[in-house]
């Protein structure tokens, strides 16, 4: 169990955090899901207690996360794949972590098996692959059996096997009572792992929610139709609550109203249509839906929101 | 190449459980830091070129002074175990180097912060790392510094120059040499810990050893061999000298005792900044 409680944290001039609250809980996989710079990795920081919050409370299972006696026993962390010595081994680099807290070579061969690093234990951590770091990283957090695992951005550079094999492992953390945490900048990817979500932009709370509820609220479906006449029909379908969009291909995308709605009203006002069809919109539109205004850099500036087809005219 | 089979696509995922207690204690994390120590490494590089130093340049210096021996005063001051134990001075950097580095590797790697999830109270790390680099430095210089005493001696002993290990402060000197390099590792682990910056680290103890002493010898009338022994370097010197001159040296163990309060007084803010605020 995870508890943020209104906690914000600066960096300099930079507010990385405000007054954030969440609890994440255990038996499930939550994912926190933001854009780049949106407070993720800082929300980690504090969760692993390397960072301490400027006002608001972290606890992890029930203390603040730097109280506990047997840290590896509460929370493993990985923050970045690539933070070990180049020069020293995969085995001693667990070793020592694990020798902190009295854990035995047993256990240490135990995860490296677990992780799949058997056969490249001995080899410096430095020369390691993106996908075998992300795995070393994995190793080291699940040392201890923790009861919480904090882990950023942990697909990261796998491959697809290395995907399946962590979905598989953070499936089967949830399914033992344990609470996992994991972040992503990517919605599709997260929406395969995660069934729960904590969703945060420019460091404050966007959404908290079931991955379903979020998508379902997020991404309204919207109907592409393509007709003999897109002026007219445009405006015959405008009206409070619609939505009427230039998409690709010189369609239309309409929300706010069913296909049959917009088909019955076309032939009613004499408009052929020459192609209608219901979209759900991706997952990463909901994503973008929901972050777009917390988007903290923007490579170029935004369109206004939904412009209509006479304004683009 | 088909027939090749990648390890990782038959492993199960799970991890298997272990319930056992795990409480971080200080001898914990001692052992942890010997395991960090022996396998890294450029630690082994560092202690090497401290030995070959402190060996390589106390026998170079023996055979200079042995081909030009002293004569008249010079000849009474002369202090044959301060020569063949020359190699210390340049040892000094390998082993505050070494101290440095012990920490701000750990900074620059970013593996600091899978070091503090595990012993998030974090001076438990400071110190351990300070008593192995202590000991594995000392453990190494006092071999060297006796090997190249002995050497030294054996040079200069063509010449009648040379003393016994049973001189006075001699046997000393040689053991302070060792002490005197684990106490310069402190220093360096001290300043690395308390910059968190590799150069940054590297020039303070450049500062700190070489140029504060060479600033103070600007100094007008007695303020250098006033003011110069309580430096850090002569200070901690004066315990590698087998009869140091009081006019411009501290007693030894005096001198050894204020170089170790300098060390102690860096590694005490190093650990006020290490334990408060953010890793």
């Amino acid at each position: 169990m995870i508890e943020i409680n209104a906690v914000t944290k600066r960096y300099g001039s930079t507010t990385a955090v405000s007054g954030l609250t969440f609890t994440v809980r255990p038996g499930v996989v939550t994912g926190f899901l933001g854009p780049n710079g949106a407070g993720k990795t800082t929300t980690m920081r504090m969760i692993l207690g390397l960072d301490e919050p400027d006002s608001g409370a972290v606890t992890v299972n029930g203390r603040p996360p730097r109280a506990h006696a047997a840290p590896l026993r509460q929370i493993g962390g990985m923050l970045d794949p690539r933070a070990v010595h180049p020069a020293r081994s995969a085995y001693h680099h667990l070793l020592a972590l694990a020798q902190t807290a009295g854990i035995g070579r047993s256990r240490v061969g135990e995860v490296i098996e677990a992780a799949g690093l058997r056969g490249v234990a001995g080899r410096p951590a430095g020369g390691f692959s993106l996908g075998m770091a992300q795995r070393l990283g994995i190793a080291a957090a699940l040392l201890g059996d923790p009861a919480t695992v904090v882990l950023d951005e942990p697909v990261n550079g796998l491959d697809v096997e290395g995907i399946r094999w962590i979905r598989g492992l953070l499936a089967d953390l949830a399914a033992r009572g344990k609470t996992v945490f994991v972040s992503s900048h990517l919605m599709s990817e997260i929406a395969q792992t995660a069934t729960h979500l904590i969703v945060i932009g420019r460091g404050r709370l966007l959404a908290d929610t079931s991955v379903d509820e979020f998508l379902a609220a997020a991404a309204p479906p919207a109907v592409r139709v393509r007709s003999s006449d897109q002026d007219a029909l445009a405006t015959l379908l405008r009206a409070p609550g619609v939505r009427v969009t230039p998409a690709n291909g010189g369609a239309l995308a309409v929300s706010g109203l069913t296909a049959p709605r917009i088909g019955a009203a076309a032939a009613a006002a004499g408009i052929t249509v020459l192609e209608l069809a219901t979209e759900q919109a991706s997952l990463e539109d909901a994503f973008v839906d929901l972050t777009q205004d917390a988007v903290e850099f923007r490579p170029t500036p935004r369109p206004p929101a939904g412009p209509s087809l006479e304004e683009t005219k | 190449m088909t027939t090749r089979t990648q390890d990782q696509g038959r492993v199960p995922a799970t991890v298997p459980a272990y319930p056992r207690p795990q409480k971080v204690t200080q001898a914990r994390v001692l052992r942890s830091e010997w395991t960090k120590l022996r396998t890294q490494p450029s630690v082994r590089w560092a202690l090497l070129s401290a030995v070959i130093l402190v060996i390589g340049f106390g026998v170079g210096y023996s055979l200079l002074r042995a081909a030009r021996p002293p004569r008249g005063a010079a000849a009474a001051a002369f202090d044959p175990a301060s020569v063949s134990l020359a190699g210390v001075q340049l040892a000094q950097i390998a082993a505050g180097v070494l101290g440095v580095l012990l920490i701000t590797s750990e900074y620059a790697t970013g593996l600091i912060r899978a070091t503090f999830t595990a012993v998030p109270r974090r001076l438990p790390i400071l110190w351990g790392k300070a008593a192995t680099l202590a000991a594995a430095t000392a453990a190494v210089s006092l071999p060297a510094a006796l090997a190249a005493f002995v050497a030294g001696q054996a040079i200069l002993r063509r010449h009648h120059l040379a003393v016994p290990l049973s001189h006075p402060g001699v046997a000393r000197a040689v053991l302070g040499s060792a002490l005197y390099l684990a106490v310069a590792g402190l220093l360096g682990l001290g300043l690395g810990a308390l910059l968190r910056s590799t150069a940054g680290g590297i020039s303070a103890l450049f500062g700190l050893l070489f140029a504060v002493p060479i600033a103070v010898g600007f100094l007008p009338g007695t303020w250098p061999a006033d003011a110069g022994k309580f430096l850090p370097a002569p200070a901690g010197q004066a315990v590698t000298t087998a009869a140091p001159d009081p006019a411009s040296s501290l007693p030894p163990w005096a001198g050894f005792g204020l170089f170790c309060a300098y060390a102690a007084a860096v590694l005490g803010l190093a650990a006020i900044r290490m334990r408060r605020g953010d890793a």
